[in-house]
Order: structure tokens, then sequence, then C-alpha cells
């Protein structure tokens, strides 16, 4: 399986975390699907000329976290779990909601507020699309 | 068998302007160390006692099981070495340094030579003395690779070469190690290099080891904290602080032993945190060489 991750130097975060997040976004989107076999930790490092143990180290997160399944000797696959793209999706939204919360509470805003403002948000999206099929 | 495939201990070495003094290193089979020192730090010093070709003072050094100086001739056999005062015959042709070492060392790939002479762009046919300095680089390092070594030691290998022909080089030295047989030793004081592709970092400064660790640990125990703080509170007292930059209110923090509990210990102690900064290796070996200097002088 050609892997195609890209590593930017200019993302101050950490290598494993880049690698890490566009695994999790390959799931997510459904290219990588539960059960399919991904590069060995090796493969992968030579593919991206990344240390071997910057890999291992993204391996095992993600094994932590549930995304993918590594089996002694026989490599590794995306977690065998049918609501793995689903739960994905849902902890980055989660995510995304934690930032909105802890940024309205730095304005001062109640949670009232920002359940409007989540609220108008989504109707504007709505509209726009709206106005589009209009055209 | 041993699993490291060399190991340093309490080796020194005196020379009237300059001395490496007892260095441990420690390089498990299968794996890349990164070297990064500035010049004159005693990479190189290092690098030649590694190989035999200068001796220590003290302490023992083993090179894929061989005591060294002593064993030198049948260590050597199993390394590919590539410093940059290395000189080709710039009369001959690569092809004719390829025929050379041939019958020389038992497990040379020619197939593997001309797929690397492919992928580095060179010629053969071309005599040395015509080649760039990259060219040159290049050259050196396919006849080492095509050796098929179980220990590649580069000095300074990625040094002038453009950007292009970095790639190339660092993508052939991690293909170099598929096989989980392979190590590599590589001196550099290019930091994102050895960022990139290392899986041990070792800092040398003044002729000593002041740091070395596995590099995910090394670049995790790092950390720069941005704090604010009331008027009247001291900056708080964390483990690991090696710099007190910033300003009075807004003090940053560089700390060595960074754990995700610090945040909570300043908060405890009226500062807030404002960020936590992730350090490149550069700005970590730049800090880590200011801190030690400091403390000798001070």
């Amino acid at each position: 399986m050609h892997s195609n991750i890209i590593i930017s130097q200019s993302d101050s975060r950490p290598m494993y975390l880049q690698i890490m997040e566009q695994v999790k976004q390959r799931v997510a989107v459904g290219e990588w699907a539960p059960g399919d076999e991904i590069p060995s930790i090796r493969q992968l490092a030579m593919a991206l000329r990344v240390s071997v143990i910057t890999i291992k180290r993204a391996y095992l997160e993600l094994e932590r976290e549930g995304v993918i399944v590594t089996q002694h000797g026989k490599g590794s696959i995306i977690a065998p779990d049918p609501e793995l793209s689903s739960r994905l999706y849902d902890e980055e939204f989660s995510e995304h909601l934690e930032k909105v919360a802890k940024l309205g509470e730095l304005l001062g805003l109640s949670s009232e507020e920002i359940a409007r403002r989540t609220k108008e948000a989504s109707n504007r999206l709505n509209e726009a699309r709206l106005t589009k099929e209009i055209v | 068998m041993n699993d490291l495939s060399v190991q340093f201990d309490g080796v020194s070495k005196r020379y009237p302007h300059f001395s490496l003094e007892n260095i441990h290193l420690e390089l498990p089979t299968g794996s890349i160390m990164g070297f990064i020192g500035a010049n004159g730090a005693g990479k190189s010093t290092t690098i030649r006692i590694l190989m035999g070709l200068v001796h220590q003072d003290e302490g023992s050094v083993r090179v894929l099981g061989h005591p060294m100086p002593a064993d030198q001739a049948a260590a050597k056999l199993d390394i590919g070495f590539v410093s940059e005062d290395m000189r080709l015959y710039g009369a001959a042709t690569l092809a004719w340094h390829m025929n050379f070492m041939r019958p020389i060392y038992p497990r040379w790939d020619q197939p593997y030579a001309d797929k690397l002479a492919q992928r580095f762009d060179l010629k053969p046919q071309q005599k040395i003395k015509g080649l760039s300095h990259g060219q040159r680089v290049k050259a050196a390092l396919l006849l080492a690779l095509a050796r098929r070594p179980r220990l590649l030691v580069l000095d300074e290998p990625t040094t002038g070469l453009d950007p292009v022909a970095r790639v190339e080089v660092l993508g052939e030295l991690m293909a170099a190690l598929a096989d989980e047989e392979r190590t590599i030793l590589f001196s550099s004081h290019n930091t994102l290099d050895v960022e990139q592709i290392s899986d041990q970092i070792t800092f040398i400064d003044r002729g000593r080891i002041i740091d070395s660790d596995d590099k995910e640990v090394f670049l995790d125990r790092w950390r720069r904290l941005r704090l604010m703080l009331p008027p009247d509170v001291l900056v708080p007292r964390l483990p690991g602080i090696v710099e007190v930059g910033g300003s009075g209110r807004l003090p940053v923090l560089t700390t060595n032993r960074f754990e995700p509990a610090m945040v909570s210990a300043c908060n405890d102690l009226g500062a807030t945190v404002q960020a936590i900064d992730t350090m490149t290796l550069e700005e970590i070996f730049v800090a880590n060489v200011h801190s030690r200097r400091e403390r000798l002088t001070a």
C-alpha cells in the first residue's frame, strides 16, 4: 500500500503527531478501511525518510487509541471496527467544540450564548447552501 | 550476539590543546545515531577512535564485537566509512574505483552499486577530478554502501550538498537500514537532518558528551513554558530549568525535564501558563550547550 503521507518541516508539531493525524484522516474519509493492512514501521520510515523510532511512536499511540492493531511479527492493520471512521470524526468534532467553548469563555460568553451562536453558524451554512442551489 | 554495534566505555584522549574526556557511547544494532556538535567539539576525534585511526589513552572501545584498536583489521571489513578528508584518485574513474573495491570486500554488491550510480546521477566512466564536491561525496557514499557494511560511519555526510542531493542521500541511508541488521552513526551540524532520520541523538561539546538519548524522549522532555505572573509573584521553581528568559511578569522558562503536571504546579504557585512550546533539535542543542558552558564558568 502506498503511503503518500506528507511531513511538513514548517509544521511546528512533532513529526509523530503529524503522522498520527494523517493516518486518522485517511481512516475517517474511508481511504483506509477497517482491516486494511498498513505499511510496516520500517517501510513507512523509509518512504518518509523519517527515523524508525518516530514511526514506532506514532504507531504505538495509534494502537493505544484503538485506530490500528499491531500483530507481533505480522505488521499492523486498521482496527477491524466498523464504527471507527465515525468515531474519529466524532472525536475531531468534540475537539473543535472544546476549542469553541474555551474561546467563548475567554470572551465572557455564557453557555446559552455559545449555543445560540453555534446554531446561528449552522443556519448561515444552510442558507449559503440554499442560495447556491437557487443560483 | 552482541546487540550493540558500538560501545565506548570511559574513553579519553588528550592532545595539547584539546581533550576528549570520559566518553560513554552505546549504539544499538539496527538504529541510526546522529552525533551533533559544534565545530571542534570532538566529533571527528571520536569517530577516528571508533575507526581505530586514533588510539585512545584510556577506556575501551568495541565495534561490532571487536576490541579497538587491537582488532581493527577484522572490524573494518564490516565498516563503511565516509569522511570529508577522504580522497579518491582524481585521475581514475568511478568505475575504476568500483573494480578496485570489488575483490577486497566479499559482500560487494555490483547491481546495487549500479542502481546507486543511477539514483545519485553519477556516470561511472567520468574521472573523479571532473566531479563537483557533491558528486564526490555521493561517489564516496556509493563505494561505502555497495560494500553492504554492517556499520556505516559517516562524518558530515550532508555538508556541502545541495537540497536535492541531501534528500537522495538521506533516502539511501534510510534504505540501507531496511533489514534491521545494519547500523549508522553520522555526525553533522545540520540538526534538521539529524532530527529527521535519527533514532538516537548524542550531543558533544568541548570534548564531552553532554546529552544522549532516544530521539522521541529527547524531543519530549524539552519544552519552553511561557508564563504570566501576577505582581509580586516569583518565578516558580520547577525541575530541570536550564534557562529563564522573557521579562519580569512574562517569564519564559526552558526545561529539559518537562512533565504535564508542571502546568498545575505553576497554577498552584499563582502563575498562568500561557503556552507550552515544543523545541526543535537546533534550539535544544543551543540551549544545552549554553547552559552547560554557563555552569562551567560560574
